[in-house]
């Protein structure tokens, strides 16, 4: 397999399959990763979504923002949707009734449906080796339903069911690694992706679609509005993560990790490593963390972030 | 009915496997499910004929029953004909996507092998589980026996995928009782039923770029499934749900009659079927295996000049509610036969339709419940009787001592 | 804005939907306006790339960013991410 090359020119000649008019709120993360995920096509799709924010802006009857076929069923089910097109339309192709045709099935959803509700879906729908892209659109919480809590929200954060209280300030719990439970299946392709990094982010995402089988896309996708953010700093938040260790850019076939150039980059270069804290203070999630008796959470997910960052090297064989 | 021409055999099939081998016949595409007892013998089956490339279907072996009925949404959605099959606690935890199978106008159909619901755990025959689901969406069928479970599959792919229909169907036998019981079942020849059931049907409609376009998931003609619809439009999906369910009593007699031309076998009308009724005083009402109980209790009681008749409900929803005020008004006393108990309710579920059916009509049977034979707990001829017994008293007197009663319970 | 409603006899079935997304304007959620500027513009592309509504296109006979006010919703990533600063933030109305 070759790897797309595509510069931003020829890019923006692809046309929109996410259309404007959407509902999503100004300076919406995954908006832009669904975006970007929906021009990385290579011919035709079909495209599924758990319901979450980006299905709700997405199409509130009668509009749609899909020009392509899409469907949505539950909150648990982007997987399982996913599953049941591919099944259909291998079979349908074999019985000559839809056009010999290789069509692409990608999947939408959030951390909600992906780390907590969806999980089983999309574990089976792995093991049992349908051809599709997973994308997860992760902004660390339960954002259309105000701002709660998910597996996938880090430590420290406030959210409305983790609340910086006095006794409890923000989350206590890490964030699951999700990719890394993926990369367990030794299924095809799993990768992380930010937005910050488009160009990474569009080649993986049709990396994902060429390969047969499953391909999981873990996107980082900043939610000005529950991360308490400034709509305008999105796609840098997205760089900072990433310039922080905190959301590292890797991708593993088979189970095999290998560092994406971003990240290999800081690898090479240690000096280069941010530390948290400046990611950190972007968003007023993270506040109650500065104040001086909260020190020892900034410590906490400083060496979590360093812990992993080792592992992750050792993983992708850089010592 | 007129016998056909075609050539039947006879086999010997429990009912799990009449419903696989009908399923077999129908060319169908995509078969995704989950075993439960008692369904396991329809998904072990049916893996045999994909094993042994009997059929021509993407089997897709799922880790969950929400899986299974989520797959076969979106598989009908992209234009494959779907089976599935289930049970009890399965069926329960389909609950949520079987909304969405009928709200999106799926016609998949699904073969529900009735078993009582949990706690305590029982994996024997009620209608809990089905009953439970009633006000989905779905269209409901309860067979008597392997060969109705058998003709009614292959009747259920018809019905649904009807242009004016476009709804899920459930097939209800009773578990263990039909599905785990030999019986010898008349099936017709293979390319009988695919010439019967044809290829799926697709309804058109308007996309979002003003296209009319075939209602399926296609790259070349796309359109949008499954949206958020809210106080302006939510209403009137829920409107055409109704309408469809009305259409669907009409197809399913068509598509009967049409199947008895072929098969030479019917079911009543389709909907009800009436057992020694005509002159009949006093009657029962129910659904599923328990008929064949009640058909001989009524031949025993008639020989002895007693005016007993029965009422099989073929079709639970949509109610066929025209062929109940007809079938029993002018009747002295009716019983109800209730495989399944609306806890705190003003009887069981079937009960009430019956009672709330024959509420405005003048000449208003005496209309009693009876909750019987949960969790698989026999029902046996002495038992029907005792209710017979039961109505002549009502129709003698006028008088309803118990409106609601449980039959064949240590007391 | 949105077409009169129908009644339940004219929507196509299920909940298909009818009417496309760019028929909703969101551009009056706005209330900073990007103001592109054609010498600084480096034609990077990233104000298109990074935009969530996808309303700003290229025009390449023209050489031009054409910015759709229609759906923009003024977040300001394309101003943040201009490496030319060639894009200026400007309070609805002031401009």
């Amino acid at each position: 397999m070759t790897e797309w090359k595509v510069t931003g020119k020829e890019f923006a000649k692809i046309p929109e399959k996410f259309m404007p008019g959407h509902r999503a709120c100004a300076g919406c993360g995954p908006a832009i990763a669904l975006r970007l995920v929906m021009k990385a096509a290579r011919g035709p799709v079909i495209a599924t979504n758990a319901t979450g924010c980006m299905e709700v802006v997405s199409t509130i009857y009668p509009n749609t923002a899909w020009d392509v076929p899409w469907i949505h069923t539950a909150f648990e089910t982007a997987a399982a949707n996913a599953a049941g097109i591919e099944s259909a339309l291998k079979i349908l192709r074999k019985k000559g009734r839809i056009k010999d045709e290789h069509i692409d099935v990608v999947a939408f959803a959030g951390d909600g449906g992906t780390f907590d509700i969806g999980f089983q879906a999309l574990s089976g729908a792995v093991e049992r080796g349908h051809d599709f892209l997973y994308v997860l659109y992760d902004n660390e919480a339960y954002m259309n339903t105000g701002i709660q809590r998910s597996g996938g929200t880090p430590h420290g954060a406030w959210t409305t069911t983790s609340p910086a209280g006095e006794v409890i300030p923000g989350k206590p719990q890490y964030k699951k690694p999700i990719a890394d439970i993926m990369v367990a299946h030794e299924m095809p392709y799993v990768a992380t992706a930010s937005i910050g990094y488009w160009n990474d982010m569009v080649k993986k995402a049709r990396k994902g679609m060429e390969i047969n089988g499953p391909a999981f896309l873990h996107s980082f996708a900043p939610c000005p509005r529950g991360w308490r953010s400034e709509t305008a700093q999105s796609v840098e938040i997205s760089r900072l993560a990433v310039e922080t260790c905190v959301f590292p850019l890797w991708e593993a076939e088979c189970g095999e990790y290998k560092l994406s150039p971003k990240s290999k980059i800081i690898a090479m270069k240690p000096e280069k490593k941010k530390p948290v804290e400046v990611y950190l203070k972007t968003q007023r999630r993270f506040r109650h963390l500065f104040k001086p008796k909260n020190k020892h959470i900034l410590d906490e997910i400083q060496n979590n972030v360093d812990r992993r960052w080792k592992k992750l090297l050792k993983a992708c064989e850089i010592e | 009915m007129k016998m056909t021409k075609v050539e039947q055999k006879t086999i010997p099939l429990n009912g799990d496997e009449a419903v696989a081998y009908a399923v077999k016949q129908c060319d169908v595409d995509v078969v995704a499910a989950y075993p439960i007892t008692p369904q396991t013998i329809i998904v072990e089956k049916f893996s045999e004929y994909v094993a042994n490339g009997e059929v021509d279907t993407e089997f897709v072996c799922v880790e969950s029953e929400h899986t299974a009925m989520t797959c076969s949404i979106t598989a009908a959605a992209t234009g494959a004909r779907t089976f599935t099959a289930t049970a009890s606690a399965g069926l329960a935890l389909m609950h949520e996507m079987l909304g969405v199978a009928s709200g999106s106008r799926m016609p998949i159909v699904m073969s529900v092998v009735n078993r009582a619901l949990s706690a305590p755990l029982n994996i024997h025959c009620d209608h809990a589980d089905s009953m439970a689901q009633r006000d989905l969406g779905w269209i409901q069928m309860y067979a008597e026996n392997s060969q109705e479970a058998y003709d009614s599959i292959i009747q259920a792919f018809k019905i649904a995928e009807n242009l004016e229909v476009q709804l899920p169907i459930m097939v209800g036998i009773d578990g263990f009782v039909l599905s785990h019981t030999l019986e010898n079942v008349t099936v017709l020849p293979d390319e009988t039923v695919k010439k019967f059931v044809g290829i799926r049907q697709i309804p058109h409609v308007m996309n979002h770029r003003g296209e009319i376009v075939p209602f399926k998931l296609d790259p070349e003609k796309p359109l949008t499934l499954g949206p958020v619809a809210l106080q302006d439009y939510y209403f009137e999906h829920k409107r055409q749900q109704e309408e469809a369910m009305k259409k669907a009593l009409k197809v399913i007699k068509q598509v009967h009659n049409e199947y008895a031309k072929q098969s030479g076998r019917s079911y009543g009308n389709a909907l009800v079927e009436a057992y020694r009724l005509e002159d009949a005083e006093i009657v029962t009402v129910c659904i599923g295996s328990t008929a064949g109980t009640i058909k001989t209790v009524v031949d025993d009681l008639r020989e002895k000049g007693i005016k007993a008749g029965l009422l099989r409900l073929r079709t639970f929803r949509p109610v066929p509610v025209e062929d109940i005020i007809s079938n029993l008004s002018g009747k002295k006393a009716v019983a109800v036969m209730d495989r399944s108990s609306s806890f705190g309710g003003n009887g069981g579920p079937i009960f009430i339709e019956i009672r709330h059916a024959l509420y405005d009509v003048s000449d208003s049977p005496k209309v009693v419940n009876y909750i019987y034979g949960l969790g698989g707990r026999d029902t046996r001829p002495i038992m029907i009787e005792s209710i017979y017994k039961d109505l002549q008293n009502i129709a003698k007197t006028g008088q309803i001592e118990n409106k609601i009663q449980f039959v064949g319970l240590r007391e | 804005m949105s077409p009169q409603k129908k009644n339940w006899k004219e929507i196509p079935i299920a909940g298909v939907c009818w009417v496309p997304s760019t028929d909703y304007k969101t551009g009056d959620w706005r209330s900073y306006k990007p103001i592109w500027n054609i010498e600084k513009c480096i034609r990077c592309m990233n104000c298109h790339i990074f935009c969530p509504e996808g309303a700003v296109t290229y025009n390449e006979e023209q050489n031009v960013m054409v910015y759709d006010y229609d759906f923009c919703k003024g977040c300001g990533i394309c101003a943040n991410e201009c490496p030319a600063k060639a894009i200026e933030m400007v309070m609805e109305g002031k401009e």
